[in-house]
């Protein structure tokens, strides 16, 4: 099973560190990372496999948002399926 | 793999242009209710519903969290409750509302609708004795949602059921009159209603319907409206395409939510219904769709044109993205619950004549309108009356949902609060049609050859 992460904002050091430190903790592998500069914010997406998750969905999600209000980012995560079923036939 | 573009379009559309899922409502039937004891039904009824509902709520809660789009309502839709509790003797059955009311409290869901009677050829005495219990279980409840069919193409239009209505409306708005006639919110009279709509009030489960299932209502004017903004100035072929691919989109977020919450619940997936239901909330307006086609208020000369497009553009579009579509699916035009219809009405842009126009050409119906409290009970049948008659000829479902607001009159304003939002009070044309209601009667069924 694969989720997509997102984080939105103003890009600063350490970002993927703190995003991929929780990743480790809950042993969620990540697939692929791409970054880009959207409408004057930085965007970091990031393709996670969640088959082995130690913690619950909510668990992991309520981790990486309060790591975004830390940082003031906004970090979210979805599962995949949500974007291949409205970008994909 | 998905593009970032993509990501961040999605995101942007749940975000900042309101895509949300508005419904997941869960169809449940209470046929095997029956009872000739009115205690053992309504006991029945609980159980059952609180049975196949209890955990409604949370999947919904956990697809919310795990998909990231909101999911703004869980309800419940159930078998006409005319029918249920025509088997017991008693002549009230205010009970059974708060039944229903105790069961939708006990799960979780903010409404739960079938306090209905479909009477549209005549009446049975049960349905007789729900349509007399209306006033009150709407008063006396506050998640209960009750709706009549009165007419329909194959029957033609049960007029004395039509006149019946106006007196119930004014009752049910005298009841509720401390909530500026909340309780007709709560109430709609159809002609042609579907049995698989799972948006409120007029939801119920049909007796075609299988024992339990899920039906899915999408939402989304404003990711409509953001689209269109990008293809200014371009021809309507350029618009009704635009329309299109966006209602794909937003529709295959109701397709991945219905098809996952019914796995998740256990229960047969019915059907999505492919509206664009509008909120009160800023950037949620079908009416603001309609000006983004060009004009300068809803209700200006053209907008029956412009949301004829919108309507048929958005069941294009959606049709292909979901294997079952159903339900009203169209454009709601609800006065109170979209910010341009309010502004529309209160700049006199747009009347009840002009909606009832616009009504030809998409769902629903006369929605969410609030008139001048001392409106009589004939007059509103009279508006009910005009309204059937266009979805009988039709051969589409219409609806009335007015609400007479106690001691208001034209120009004030009424809050209903929350969804249901705020509405100016609408003149109604002030000549009586006393005499053509009191006919009753049936207005027989339309040929369907000669088309004109």
């Amino acid at each position: 099973m694969r989720a997509v992460i997102t984080v939105i904002g103003k890009d600063k050091v350490g970002i993927i560190a703190a995003v991929s430190n929780i990743l480790a903790d809950c042993n969620v592998n990540i697939l692929d990372i791409s970054q880009t500069i959207m409408q004057d914010m930085f965007t970091m997406i990031m393709l996670v496999d969640i088959s082995q998750m130690k913690v619950i969905f909510s668990n992991l999600s309520d981790q990486l948002e309060k790591k975004g209000q830390e940082m003031g980012l906004s970090i979210k995560i979805q599962h995949e399926d949500i974007f291949n079923s409205m970008h994909r036939i | 793999m998905i593009t970032p573009f993509e990501v961040i379009e999605t995101i942007k559309m749940i975000q900042e242009e309101n895509l949300d899922i508005r419904t997941i409502t869960m169809g449940i039937s209470l046929r095997d209710c029956s009872h000739s004891e009115g205690n053992i039904a309504r006991e029945k009824i609980y159980n059952k519903i609180t049975r196949l509902a209890s955990n409604l709520v949370k999947v919904g809660q956990d697809i919310e969290k795990e998909y990231g789009i909101p999911i703004i309502n869980k309800r419940i839709a159930v078998t006409p409750i005319s029918l249920i509790a025509e088997s017991c003797d008693e002549e009230d059955y205010v009970k059974f509302a708060e039944t229903l009311d105790k069961a939708a409290e006990a799960v979780g869901v903010n409404f739960i609708g079938g306090f209905s009677a479909l009477v549209h050829k005549g009446y049975t005495v049960g349905e007789q004795k729900l349509i007399k219990s209306i006033p009150t279980a709407l008063s006396a409840t506050k998640k209960v949602c009750s709706s009549v069919n009165v007419a329909t193409t194959k029957a033609g239009i049960n007029m004395d059921a039509v006149g019946e209505m106006g007196q119930i409306i004014k009752e049910t708005a005298r009841l509720t009159a401390g909530d500026g006639g909340l309780g007709c919110a709560k109430l709609v009279v159809f002609a042609n209603v579907p049995e698989d709509n799972p948006f409120m009030a007029g939801a119920f489960h049909g007796i075609g319907e299988p024992e339990c299932v899920i039906n899915v209502g999408v939402s989304g004017p404003g990711v409509v409206k953001c689209a269109l903004e990008k293809v200014k100035g371009a021809d309507f072929g350029t618009v009704a395409e635009t329309i299109k691919k966006t209602a794909f989109k937003i529709t295959r977020m109701g397709q991945l939510v219905a098809q996952e919450a019914s796995k998740r619940l256990g229960v047969s997936f019915g059907i999505v219904d492919l509206s664009l239901a509008p909120t009160p909330a800023i950037g949620d307006s079908v009416a603001h769709i309609l000006e983004e086609m060009g004009l300068e208020k809803c209700g200006a000369h053209g907008t029956t044109a412009a949301l004829a497009l919108l309507n048929d553009a958005v069941k294009k579009g959606g049709t292909m993205a979901s294997s079952y579509v159903g339900g009203l699916s169209g454009a709601f035009i609800p006065v109170s619950e979209d910010a341009g219809m309010i502004d529309a009405v209160t700049k006199g842009a747009l009347s009840i004549e002009k909606l009832e126009a616009m009504t030809c050409v998409c769902s629903v119906g006369l929605d969410m309108i609030a008139v001048p409290g001392d409106t009589s009970a004939e007059t509103i049948s009279a508006i009910i009356a005009d309204e059937v008659a266009i979805g009988v000829i039709n051969n589409k479902t219409t609806a009335v949902r007015i609400i007479p607001v106690p001691g208001k009159k034209v120009g004030d304003i009424v809050g209903f609060g929350g969804l249901l939002g705020y509405a100016p009070i609408m003149k109604v044309n002030e000549y009586s049609s006393d005499a053509f209601i009191k006919r009753g009667g049936r207005i027989p069924a339309p040929i369907h050859s000669l088309r004109n």
